[in-house]
């Protein structure tokens, strides 16, 4: 039985003792301190270090490799070439177009071609320049409408027939254009958004160590332990039983580390060949190149409204820019479609979503995967619906919200919707009635909003074993260990787990261990994407903490012989509830159980409800539960010179209960950091030879202290029915509407319209003239 | 190789290791003080922030023989030095990051925090400005930064706390 038939969203036991409080992390001083092993900071005898030949090419035929010299060289111990791990691979099971290293081909420039593992950096990097590569060069698309009007030369050859298509989702729900010619006011407009990358600020590194047995172990810095684990299996041939992946603790994902990546299966096959541990870091320039960041779309929108302000249709055509490989890029075609439709009603609704490869670093999944794209159009488009009707832009927000517990028009289930309350939040916080419309010149405020998914409910592969599972451990000292194959990319899902099992057991916090993210050790759990695990893996944890409390409330009923509906746990004691006196330590209660029972522990998991249209790609955006989110953003904006400064974002975001809010606060205002710098700041630019245009962090621009506006959490409680304790996600909703509420700020404060991404003074300057 | 005598988180050090290495390879890779980070290897994130004589410095571009005779701190040494100065704990910049949930993914912040520290040394009440500009070598990308200045503020309340008490 799924976890999500057993239990309510309420306290279990009277009040929540630990949910809701600012506890402090359970991880929180290892990383204080310096303790906190990261990928890099692991250290092996004997070690080699390893190093990739990449592609000096964006497009190009390999006609041969000569390894020979690279590997004469003294401290050289392996050289590894695409040939010898020919199995492709790749997140998505129907799109597996990678290759560890290339094999006859390379499709963007940093494509990897060859790697060497010696005694130290320097000497991988003298083998490398001692590889010999003839490439025949191809003609290189480094834009999407060329690409897909060029079915020639391919980049990807192994479907026929497609040129470079990578995925195409047309879907309709209701009559768009009928409603569209009925309706009082269409607006009709084109948007474009940029590329940007997700720069966690540890570089991807993994270290492999490969016994005489036969017995591989990957240390990776992953956000995904169990897909790497069947990614090694399938294309090293290995049986998965041979195989252990562990995730050390991790320097920030984002998103940038959901893909199996070559660096994992190149130091596991150098470490199979040469049979002594192999690191590999990747440099800030290879990371860059790596990529995976969000998409860059070309968007067009099309609105019609009734003079009332409520939306009769949307109509969006989008271009998607996917880079050189498939990676989750057929999810985000879905996406960039499938996830606006709400919090707003749309009666009718069409997308139409292309995804084209180019030769450029393949892009993926980023923090609001496929729809924070989508989103920007939309909010944007419907300030200017408002601004047309003469509509307040928090008003027509109100009119158009589609409710609690509703469908959506695509069929997805709506359950607790708190959009009304977070925009009630944002209007009094910012002081809007008083402000927007009504400051100088150059400085204006704006609105938008959106909801994100709490976890998909279709796994990236299809099975029917349990999304999220969970093992509990107790000790005669009085801790309780969870196990969890979760991974804490930062977000802080242990501290999550931590506090649902200290909650049902009655526990202190801080006697709860939690050992996540290694396959030898911890039950599967498909990881940190798709804001997953607070939702999939706090309902596995409330299953199995339930099973346990009930041991041990049943073995001290029974040596007290009262009835178990007596027996509670709290505070880190177990009491008789109709005896105040008797009243014994929580230690001493599992001794009593283990000496009763037998050695004590309990499993617990966690699947999805069936959910989704009945359409093909109905399931593709379902989610148990859905967060909303809304912002006013205020900016000012310098005439002279263009430049919009974002003074300050309030961010209102219903993550159903907050389980603990200081950890909800620092998602909600990490994601609106990082949606600002989008706007203003970042853009992974590729110059007109596929050369990054910056890969660096101070290229880059990703924002400091000083280039960071004021940011104010107002956290909504929706409390969803499904959720556990009725908390839904938090880690990437609060970013989408972040790029939007600038956009309509800058026509609050100065009348222009930007609807290209990023926000650049150059564009600003353009903007004002055209409107002079 | 090149033999050099540093004074690391006060014990004094001879170590030997290849005279291209910058103080950033040394620390993590000979003297096993994996707590400051790389991030970029070229100055740009501040992940390698630890203080020399008690400024902060970047190590990955520090030679180790441009620190020989100075003090160098790592975030190894932090909570023991608070200790040796009688305190309980770890230092306040540590555990105000830690109560503030100013430590995300937490690779950051050995940096931010020494950065704190230097500030927080040279002026005991900070003002948001002077912590935003003290902070602005160290690219955070999980937090926004507000958790972090809402810890500095905490530690130097703490720190202020402290001092009213010591003088009781």
């Amino acid at each position: 039985m799924a976890a999500r038939d057993l239990h309510g969203p309420d306290a279990p036991w009277g009040d929540f003792g630990v949910v809701g409080q600012r506890n402090r992390k359970v991880d929180g001083m290892d990383k204080a301190t310096g303790c906190a092993i990261y990928a890099d900071d692991i250290q092996l005898p004997g070690m080699l270090y390893a190093k990739t030949l990449r592609s000096p090419h964006a497009h190009a035929l390999i006609r041969s490799i000569d390894t020979a010299k690279a590997e004469a060289l003294p401290g050289v111990y392996a050289v590894l070439v695409g040939d010898e791990l020919p199995i492709p691979y790749g997140v998505i099971p129907w799109t597996q177009d990678e290759h560890v290293l290339a094999v006859e081909k390379v499709r963007f420039i940093g494509d990897e071609v060859a790697a060497v593992a010696a005694v130290d950096e320097d000497t991988a990097n003298a083998a490398l320049e001692l590889i010999e590569v003839e490439y025949k060069p191809l003609r290189a698309f480094f834009d999407a409408e060329e690409a897909l009007s060029n079915p020639e030369p391919a980049i990807h050859t192994s479907k026929k027939d497609v040129g470079n298509l990578s995925k195409h989702v047309r879907l309709e729900f209701g009559e768009v254009d009928a409603a569209a010619q009925s309706a009082d006011i269409l607006i009709d407009e084109e948007y474009s958004f940029h590329s940007t990358t997700h720069a966690a600020i540890e570089p991807h590194c993994a270290v492999a160590q490969c016994s005489p047995d036969g017995k591989l172990t990957l240390w990776s810095s992953t956000q995904i332990t169990h897909y790497v684990h069947r990614a090694l299996s399938r294309v090293l041939e290995l049986e998965p039983e041979k195989i252990r992946v562990i995730q050390p603790y991790l320097g920030g994902a984002f998103g940038g580390k959901s893909d199996p990546f070559s660096l994992e299966f190149i130091v596991s096959a150098l470490a199979r060949k040469t049979g002594r541990p192999v690191k590999l870091l990747w440099t800030r320039e290879e990371v860059f190149y790596a990529h995976r960041g969000r998409h860059a779309m070309k968007m067009k929108y099309r609105t019609s409204a009734q003079a009332d302000g409520r939306i009769t249709s949307v109509d969006a055509n989008i271009l998607i820019d996917g880079g050189s490989y498939s990676s989750f890029g057929l999810v985000t075609t879905y996406y960039s479609g499938q996830l606006l439709t709400g919090p707003y009603d749309f009666p009718s609704y069409r997308f139409d979503s292309t995804r084209v490869f180019t030769n450029k670093p393949p892009c993926g999944p980023k923090r609001g995967h496929g729809s924070v794209q989508p989103r920007f159009a939309f909010e944007s488009q419907l300030d200017e619906v408002a601004t047309k009707l003469g509509i307040d832009p928090i008003e027509i927000r109100r009119k158009n919200f589609q409710g609690d517990f509703t469908k959506t028009v695509n069929a997805q289930r709506i359950t607790s919707n708190g959009f009304l309350a977070c925009l009630d939040s944002v209007e009094r916080g910012s002081d809007w009635k008083n402000k927007h419309g009504q400051l100088p010149l150059g400085r204006g405020l704006g609105v938008a909003g959106s909801m994100y998914i709490s976890g998909t409910n279709y796994p990236v592969y299809p099975n029917e074993m349990p999304q999220a599972g969970i093992q509990l451990q107790v000790d005669r000292s009085g801790i309780v260990t969870v196990f969890t194959g979760a991974n804490d990319i930062g977000q802080g899902s242990n501290t999550m787990i931590a506090t649902v099992v200290a909650e049902e057991l009655g526990l202190d916090i801080r006697n709860i261990r939690v050992i996540s993210a290694d396959t030898d050790l911890c039950p599967v759990d498909l990881g940190a994407y798709s804001s997953r695990i607070t939702f999939m893996v706090g309902n596995a944890c409330i299953d199995a903490a339930r099973k346990l409390r009930t041991q041990i409330v049943g073995a001290v009923a029974s040596e007290w012989d009262v009835d178990a509906r007596r027996v509670s746990m709290m505070g880190g004691k177990v009491f008789d509830l109709e005896d105040s006196q008797r009243v014994i330590p929580s230690r001493d209660a599992f001794q009593i159980a283990e000496a009763q029972l037998e050695t004590l522990g309990a499993t617990g998991s966690y699947n999805t409800p069936t959910l989704g249209g009945d359409y093909r790609g109905g399931t593709i955006g379902a989610s148990p539960a859905y967060s909303f989110t809304a912002h006013v953003a205020d900016v000012s904006v310098d005439t002279e010179t263009g430049r919009i400064t974002c003074n300050k974002v309030w961010i209102a975001h219903d993550c159903g209960r907050a389980l603990n809010p200081m950890l909800v606060e620092g998602q909600m205002e990490g994601s609106a950091y990082m949606g600002v710098a989008e706007a203003l700041m970042e853009d992974h630019h590729m110059n007109r030879f596929g050369l990054h245009a910056g890969p660096s962090l101070l290229d880059y621009r990703i924002p400091t202290s000083c280039d960071t506006p004021e940011l104010e959490s107002i956290i909504v409680e929706s409390i969803d029915p499904e959720g556990p304790y009725g908390a839904k996600e938090a880690g990437e909703g609060p970013l989408h509407p972040a790029i939007p509420a600038i956009a309509n700020a800058v026509y609050d404060a100065v009348g222009i319209r930007l609807r290209h991404l990023p926000f650049t003074p150059g564009k600003v300057l353009e903007a004002l003239d055209a409107k002079c | 190789m090149r033999a050099y005598r540093l004074e690391v988180n006060g014990d004094k050090i001879e170590i030997a290791a290849p005279e291209h290495w910058t103080l950033l390879e040394v620390l993590r890779y000979k003297l096993g003080l994996t707590g400051t980070k790389q991030g970029c290897d070229k100055g740009d994130c501040g992940a390698c922030t630890v203080l020399v004589d008690g400024e902060p410095e970047l190590a990955c571009l520090l030679l180790p023989g441009a620190v020989e005779g100075k003090k160098i701190l790592t975030i190894e040494g932090l909570a023991p030095a608070h200790r040796c100065r009688g305190g309980e704990g770890a230092d306040p910049i540590q555990e105000s990051f830690d109560e503030a949930g100013a430590l995300q993914c937490g690779f950051c912040q050995p940096g931010v925090m020494l950065s704190a520290r230097a500030l927080l040394n040279r002026e005991p009440h900070p003002s948001c400005e002077q912590i935003a500009d003290s902070l602005s070598g160290n690219l955070c990308r999980c937090t926004g930064y507000k958790q972090i200045y809402d810890a500095v503020e905490a530690a130097a309340d703490k720190e202020a706390e402290l001092k009213t008490q010591g003088a009781d």
